[in-house]
């Protein structure tokens, strides 16, 4: 098992690994997010769930690792990579023909993807759980008290000043994270070995899908908030 | 045609190298890239200079000795052939081609054009061969093999070693020419037995030698004169971790 860990194979097998559960975390978490173009009260009820459900508590820190070991073994694949390859570079590389942008520069996509992160637990993560804000004010949803998360999310996007900036922030970073995919996710399939020259085709396909639903769907929230404004 | 030839010099493995630029004139058509450098050397060795040294050896496409990075792409402006197979037709006439060697931390430069492979044959040494016996020639259909698995296997089989998966590949990568070495057996019921410790002494020799990681770019297949798929690569994928739940 030692061995496994720290062959090439078997570190690409953690990568993947974490990337799918990742990719799971993504549509939970879309899911969720999408109550936030139905107005405040869906969204805040989905907050509240979320914030509550056990599950869901029980995998914050399961997520919380799996960010961490994709991390951790992006980076060092990453630099293994630059080693391998020598001292001297080519004068001239023509491949743009052979493999797509996102698989040449998955590790700048993740590191995107990781910038905004910290910046998204800032928002929104951190006051919640921590720090609180006046924004969460409880409310009242059908006889149930609850923290009004919509306003502090929805402020966000329509604030008039910054509003914009975050909200193009936001959706930079959905893109990223969709190119990250639209290579991600056969790959996660071809480490593990599941895929030959069928499978991947039907695989490539629904990745592309895939990372367009992801990537559409979280660049689209705070446009959506920005351009129609707050409920 | 007349070209011009931009060609990496370097005097041996630890001499620091550089580009050279030469003149070649009168250069048909109808020649091979390689006949090309023949003629460029005659005119150094006559003008009393040390010709470009380049690895070579059947001139068909089935050795892979040839190797050469030209302007930019492993064998070529062309697809699915070795250098010698390349012809001067793919050029035009006042060109500049740029010839660099293989680069990757795997395959030193030895002189000039020419690159160390050693890697290759230890890799193959770890485990590339059948050991157990299989007896005699088998009668022709005593043992059925699917049309599918055979046509894959050999496949996988033409493989010639060449290099142009890891000089192509950005991470260094040697998984295509792995993958092919332990599909063309683990398809094959003479190979299959020792399928598993096969996958994994090959890698573990693979990355005991340095090379990088494979991302699943694809870019190997595209250089590839044989036109072997990743999907070999998904296979040694799946040989080597059945191979560790075993263990
Ligand atoms: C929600 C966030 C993320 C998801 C859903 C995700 C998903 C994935 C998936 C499915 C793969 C394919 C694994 C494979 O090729 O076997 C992958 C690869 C990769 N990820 Fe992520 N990832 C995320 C965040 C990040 C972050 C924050 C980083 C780094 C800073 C990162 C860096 C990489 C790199 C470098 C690869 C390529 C590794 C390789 O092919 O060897 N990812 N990711
Ligand atoms: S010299 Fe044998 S393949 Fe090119």
């Amino acid at each position: 098992m030692g061995g496994f860990i720290s062959s090439s194979i078997g570190k690409k097998f953690f990568m993947s690994i974490t990337g799918l559960f990742l990719v799971m975390f993504l549509l939970v978490h879309l899911t969720a997010n999408l109550a936030l173009l139905l107005g405040p009260d869906t969204f805040n009820i989905v907050s509240h769930f979320m914030g509550t459900n056990p599950i869901i508590q029980i995998m914050q820190p399961a997520l919380a690792i799996g960010f961490i070991l994709h991390i951790i073994y992006a980076t060092v694949l990453t630099l293994q990579n630059q080693k391998a390859r020598g001292t001297e570079g080519y004068s001239k590389v023509v491949n743009s023909h052979q493999s797509s942008f996102a698989s040449k520069n998955m590790y700048i996509l993740g590191g995107l993807v990781l910038s905004f992160l910290v910046l998204h637990i800032i928002n929104f993560f951190w006051k919640i759980k921590v720090t609180g804000d006046p924004l969460l004010a409880d409310v009242m949803i059908h006889g149930e008290e609850m923290e009004n998360a919509y306003a502090l999310v929805a402020g966000l996007f329509i604030d008039p000043n910054l509003g914009f900036i975050y909200s193009a922030v936001y959706a930079i970073a959905a893109i990223a994270l969709g190119l990250h995919l639209t290579h991600g996710f056969w790959s996660a399939f071809q480490t593990i070995g599941f895929s030959n020259d069928v499978w991947r085709k039907r695989l490539t396909v629904v990745g592309y899908l895939f990372a367009m639903l992801v990537g559409g769907g979280f660049a689209i929230i705070p446009i959506f908030l920005m351009l129609f404004g707050a409920k | 045609m007349d070209l011009k030839i931009k060609a990496w010099r370097q005097k041996n493995a630890n001499s620091k190298g550089g580009f050279e630029n030469y003149d070649v004139q009168n250069i048909t058509e109808d020649s091979s890239f390689l006949e090309m450098l023949d003629v460029l050397n005659e005119q150094l060795l006559g003008e009393g200079t040390e010709p470009i040294a380049f690895d070579h050896d059947c001139r068909e496409g089935i050795c892979g000795m040839c190797s050469l990075f030209v302007n930019g792409r492993a064998h070529g402006p062309d697809t699915e052939i070795t250098t010698c197979q390349l012809h001067m037709r793919k050029f035009k006439d006042g060109d500049t081609i740029t010839i660099e060697p293989w680069r990757s931390g795997g395959f030193p430069i030895i002189k000039d054009l020419m690159v160390d492979r050693t890697a290759y044959d230890k890799i193959l040494q770890a485990g590339g061969y059948v050991s157990i016996n299989t007896g005699g020639v088998p009668d022709g259909n005593a043992i059925p093999i699917a049309k599918i698995d055979s046509d894959e296997a050999m496949d996988a089989a033409s493989c010639v070693g060449c290099g142009a998966c890891v000089a192509t590949c950005k991470n260094s990568s040697a998984m295509l020419f792995v993958s092919s070495k332990v599909s063309q057996l683990a398809l094959l019921p003479q190979g299959k037995i020792e399928g598993k410790r096969r996958a994994q002494a090959m890698v573990a020799k693979m990355d005991e030698l340095g090379f990088g990681n494979c991302t699943n770019t694809g870019a190997c297949e595209i250089e590839c004169p044989k036109g072997i798929s990743i999907a070999h690569i998904a296979r040694l994928n799946r040989e080597f971790l059945f191979a560790t739940c075993k263990d």
